[in-house]
C-alpha cells in the first residue's frame, strides 16, 4: 500500500507527472478523470505578480503616510535642506497621491491600471528630485540616493504593471489579445448525457434557451443558418458549419467567412459523477462589432458575454429538467417591475 | 423553420385583459412599514406547469417583518407579500397532470421544480430551476436557492399569497392536497412555520434524555419546542423576553422558559438547569435581520447597517456558547446578511455542529399531516389574532409591534 511517505518518489510508469499517492490504489481516483479536471483547473489560472503588486500597494501607503504626515522630514531625507511651505504642501500632495495610488492597488480592481499609474507617478517624483538636484543649496548626495531609489522602484512598478497587464495564457483566454472575446461556462443537467447532447445537437432547438437567437434552420448535416437578434429590432444572419462532432462528448460549430460576426462554439459533455446527470461546458468566442470598445460598450448594459452564456446555459437546464423555462411575475419582462400580475404580455 | 421559445408558446395563449374589473385584492409592499391592501389585476398562466390558487387562509410570517422594516433591498413598491397559503386550485396549465380544478391545497413557501438535483435530494428549498433572478443571488450568496412567494426579488420575484388568488409554479410538485375534514387554521401551517420548527429540530437529532434549548418563541420557536418533545426531548427550554409568548411556550408546547430580560446570564441559567454540560442540542429560531446584495452600492449600504446589527446574532453567538460540548446548533432564524465576531474557536475546540437551511418544505407534508391528524399536535394553539385580508396593514403593525399579545395573524381571505 502507498502511503504519504512515499511521495518523493516519483511513480515509475506514469512519465513522473504524478508523485506516489497517499492512496491505496484501490480508492485513488480514476486517472482519466482526475487529469480532465486537473485540466479544466489549469485553464483558469491567473497571471501571478499579484504578490508583487501587493507589496507596492503596501509600499505606496506608507510612504503616502511618511510624506502626508511629515512633510518636513521626509523634505531633509531627499536632500532639501531648508524645507519652506512650498515645499511641504508639495510633499503632502505626492503624500495623497502615494496613498491613492496604494488603495487603487489594494482594492484589486484592476490593479494593472493602478500599477501604470504609479509608473506615472514614479516620473513625476523624479522631475521633482531633478528639480531638487538643480538648487545648489540642497544636499546633493542625498537627492542622488533618493533618485537612486526611485529609479530603483520604478523598474519595479514597470515590471509589475507588464506582468499585470499580459492576459494570462490560457486555453480560456486564447486570442484575447487579437480582440476576440472568448468565454467558458458551465453546468450541471440532471439528465443523461445522451438524452443532453441529442437535444443541443439539434441546432434548432437552440433559439428555446439562447436568449440572442432567433432561429436556426439546419440545412444538411453539417450547415446551419443562423438568426440573431440586434440592437433596435434588427436582426443579424449567417451561416454556420459543424466542425467537430463526437456524440454525446462534444460539438463543435463556427460561422462560414462571409458571416457579419465571427463567432464560433463547442460544446462538450461528460457524465457528472454521482449519477448527478451530465455536465455540459460551453466555450464561445466572437469578434464583437467595433471590437474590443463595442464589448465594454455592452456591458454598460449588463450584456457581459459570460453573463449572457451563464443565463443562456440555466435556461438549457430548466428546458431539459423541467420542460420551460421558469417565469416569475417580476420577471417575465425585462427592467424592474414590481411582482405583481399585470396586463402585459410575456416578453423575457 | 423558426423555433418557436416555450414560453413564447406560453404567451401565445395571453389574452390582453386590459383592466376589465377583472381585479383582486392583495397585500402590497409600497416601502418600509408602508403595507396596502390594493386591487391588482387576477394572476394569470405563465408557464405550463402553473396552476392558480383561489386563497381561502394566509398568514403573516415572522420572516416577512424583515421585508416589512425594509430590510432587503431587493424590494419593488408594489410587491405582493406572503408565502404561507392554501385555497382551491382554480386553473391549471396545460402541463399539470395530478393536481385538478377544485383540490384544497396548501402551498409550500419554496418553489421546486422536482426534476434537478437538488429536488432529487429532497433538498427542496435549493431547487436549481425555480429562481428566474438566480444570477443575481448567485453574485451575492455565492449560489443561487430556490425560488420563494412574495419574498423580494432576489428569490425570484413572484407574486405572493397575502392576496385573493396566487398563481403556484410547478403545480404538481408543491401544492399539497389536504382533507376536507380538517380546518384551514389545522394545516396552514404545513406552507412554512409548522415544517420550519421540526426540520430545526430534526436537524439535532435528539436522542432520549437530551436537552434542547430554543431561542425565540415566535410562532416557529413554538413548533421547534413542540417538535422537539415530539422527537424524544427530555426536557425543552424556551428564551424569550415577551411574557405572553413564554407563558404560551410553558403551557401550550410544554417547556421550561427563561426570560432573557430577568436573568444576568442565560448560559449560566442553562448550565444550572443542565448540571454544567450545557444543552445537548441549541436551536435558534431568532434569526438577524441585515442584508448585503451583490451590486457594490448596496453592499456598502449592508455593512453599514450591519454595524447597526452587531447586536443582533446575540441569539445564535448565544446558543453557540451554550451548547454542550460536542452538541447541535440548529438554525432555522433567517439571516439575510453578514454576521460579525462569529465564535468560531468554540465551535472548532468544542466540537459543535451546526445545521441551517431554508426547510425544505415539501418532504415534511405528509408526515406532519399525519401527525396532526393522528391527534399528536395540534398548530392551531399559535393563532392569537383572525382578521380579514383587508386588514392586512394592521395584522403587520400589531405583530411588528408585539402588541395586543399578537403571536400569529391568520388573515381571511375568502
Amino acid at each position: 500500500m502507498g502511503t504519504a511517505f512515499e511521495s518523493n518518489v516519483a511513480a515509475p510508469g506514469n512519465g513522473g507527472r504524478r508523485m506516489g499517492s497517499a492512496l491505496a490504489p484501490q480508492v485513488r481516483p480514476r486517472g482519466d478523470a482526475t487529469e480532465r479536471y486537473q485540466q479544466l483547473a489549469d485553464e483558469d489560472r491567473g497571471t501571478g505578480g499579484e504578490s508583487l503588486a501587493d507589496f507596492l500597494g503596501f509600499f505606496s501607503i506608507g510612504l503616502g503616510l511618511a510624506e502626508l504626515l511629515a512633510p518636513t522630514a521626509m523634505s531633509r531625507v531627499i536632500g532639501v535642506k531648508h524645507p519652506d511651505d512650498r515645499t511641504r504642501s508639495t510633499m503632502r500632495l505626492m503624500g495623497l497621491r502615494e496613498i491613492g495610488n496604494g488603495l487603487a492597488i489594494l482594492s484589486n480592481q484592476q490593479p494593472e491600471k493602478a500599477v501604470w499609474s504609479r509608473v506615472a507617478g514614479d516620473a513625476l517624483d523624479l522631475a521633482f528630485l531633478g528639480k531638487t538636484l538643480s538648487n545648489p543649496d540642497n544636499d546633493r548626495g542625498r537627492t542622488l540616493f533618493a533618485t537612486a531609489n526611485v529609479l530603483a522602484v520604478t523598474a519595479l512598478d514597470v515590471m509589475c504593471a507588464k506582468q499585470l497587464s499580459k492576459q494570462p495564457d490560457t486555453i480560456a483566454n486564447a486570442g484575447v489579445d487579437k480582440g476576440i472575446i472568448r468565454t467558458k461556462r458551465s453546468i450541471t443537467v440532471n439528465r443523461p448525457v445522451e438524452e443532453v447532447y441529442s437535444f443541443w445537437r439539434n441546432f434548432e432547438n437552440l433559439p428555446q434557451f439562447m436568449r440572442h437567437l432567433e432561429s436556426v434552420a439546419v440545412m444538411d448535416n453539417n450547415r446551419s443558418h443562423w438568426v440573431a437578434k440586434a440592437p433596435a429590432g434588427k436582426s443579424v444572419e449567417w451561416d454556420a458549419e459543424t466542425t467537430e462532432d463526437k456524440p454525446n462528448e462534444l460539438i463543435a460549430w463556427r460561422s462560414l467567412p462571409g458571416a457579419g460576426v465571427y463567432n464560433a462554439g463547442e460544446v462538450r459533455f461528460n457524465p457528472a459523477p454521482g449519477n448527478r446527470g451530465t455536465e455540459v461546458r460551453v466555450t464561445l468566442e466572437y469578434d464583437p462589432p467595433f471590437g474590443k470598445l463595442g464589448s465594454k460598450v455592452a456591458m454598460l448594459w449588463r450584456e457581459e458575454p459570460g453573463q449572457q452564456v451563464q443565463d443562456d446555459l440555466r435556461h438549457f437546464k430548466q428546458v431539459m429538467e423541467t420542460g420551460e423555462i421558469v417565469l416569475s411575475d417580476a420577471t417575465k419582462q425585462r427592467g424592474m417591475h414590481p411582482a405583481k400580475p399585470d396586463d402585459k404580455p410575456v416578453e423575457l | 423553420m423558426i423555433a418557436r421559445r416555450p414560453h413564447q408558446t406560453a404567451g401565445a395563449d395571453f389574452k390582453v385583459t386590459a383592466f376589465e374589473g377583472y381585479a383582486m385584492k392583495a397585500t402590497c409592499w409600497m416601502g418600509p412599514q408602508k403595507m396596502v391592501v390594493k386591487e391588482v389585476p387576477d394572476p394569470k398562466i405563465l408557464n405550463q406547469r402553473d396552476c392558480i390558487v383561489k386563497i381561502t387562509s394566509t398568514a403573516i410570517c415572522g420572516s416577512d417583518l424583515h421585508l416589512y422594516n425594509g430590510f432587503l433591498p431587493m424590494m419593488e413598491p408594489g410587491d405582493i407579500m406572503g408565502h404561507e397559503f392554501m385555497g382551491e386550485v382554480v386553473e391549471v396549465g396545460r402541463d399539470v397532470k395530478k393536481v385538478r380544478k377544485g383540490d384544497r391545497v396548501v402551498v409550500p413557501f419554496p418553489i421546486a421544480c422536482g426534476a434537478c438535483g437538488a429536488c432529487a435530494a429532497q433538498a427542496y428549498s435549493l431547487c436549481e430551476n425555480s429562481n428566474p433572478n438566480a444570477w443575481i443571488a448567485e453574485k451575492m450568496l455565492g449560489h443561487s436557492p430556490s425560488g420563494i412567494f412574495g419574498y423580494s426579488h432576489l428569490t425570484g420575484g413572484f407574486a405572493g399569497g397575502q392576496a385573493e388568488y396566487a398563481r403556484v409554479p410547478f403545480a404538481d410538485v408543491g401544492p399539497f392536497k389536504v382533507p376536507e375534514d380538517l380546518t384551514d387554521d389545522q394545516v396552514l401551517f404545513l406552507s412554512d412555520i409548522l415544517p420550519t420548527g421540526y426540520m430545526g429540530a430534526e436537524m439535532c437529532g435528539i436522542k432520549p434524555g437530551d436537552t434542547v434549548a430554543v431561542w425565540g418563541c415566535g410562532p416557529v420557536g413554538q413548533f421547534a419546542i413542540a417538535s422537539a418533545y415530539l422527537l424524544g426531548a427530555e426536557k425543552v427550554i424556551g428564551i424569550d423576553r415577551f411574557p405572553y409568548r413564554l407563558q404560551m411556550a410553558r403551557e401550550r408546547a410544554g417547556a421550561v422558559t427563561i426570560n432573557y430580560e430577568e436573568v444576568d446570564s442565560v448560559p449560566d441559567v442553562l448550565k444550572d438547569l443542565t448540571a454544567g454540560r450545557g444543552p445537548d442540542h441549541c436551536i435558534d429560531a431568532v434569526g438577524a435581520e441585515g442584508h448585503t446584495h451583490g451590486v457594490q452600492y448596496v453592499h456598502d449600504r449592508a455593512k453599514q447597517m450591519m454595524r447597526m446589527q452587531t447586536d443582533r446574532p446575540i441569539a445564535l453567538r448565544e446558543a453557540i456558547n451554550s451548547c454542550a460540548n460536542g452538541g447541535t446548533v440548529s438554525v432555522i432564524g433567517v439571516y439575510t446578511g453578514l454576521i460579525d465576531k462569529f465564535p468560531m474557536n468554540a465551535v472548532m475546540n468544542r466540537s459543535l455542529t451546526i445545521k441551517t437551511g431554508q426547510c425544505h418544505v415539501h418532504r415534511y407534508m405528509q408526515p406532519l399531516l399525519d401527525r396532526i391528524q393522528r391527534g399528536e399536535l395540534d398548530p392551531t394553539f399559535i393563532i392569537t389574532h383572525h382578521m380579514p385580508l383587508g386588514d392586512a396593514a394592521r395584522g403587520y403593525d400589531i405583530f411588528n409591534k408585539k402588541l395586543e399579545n399578537c403571536e400569529k395573524v391568520v388573515l381571511q381571505a375568502a
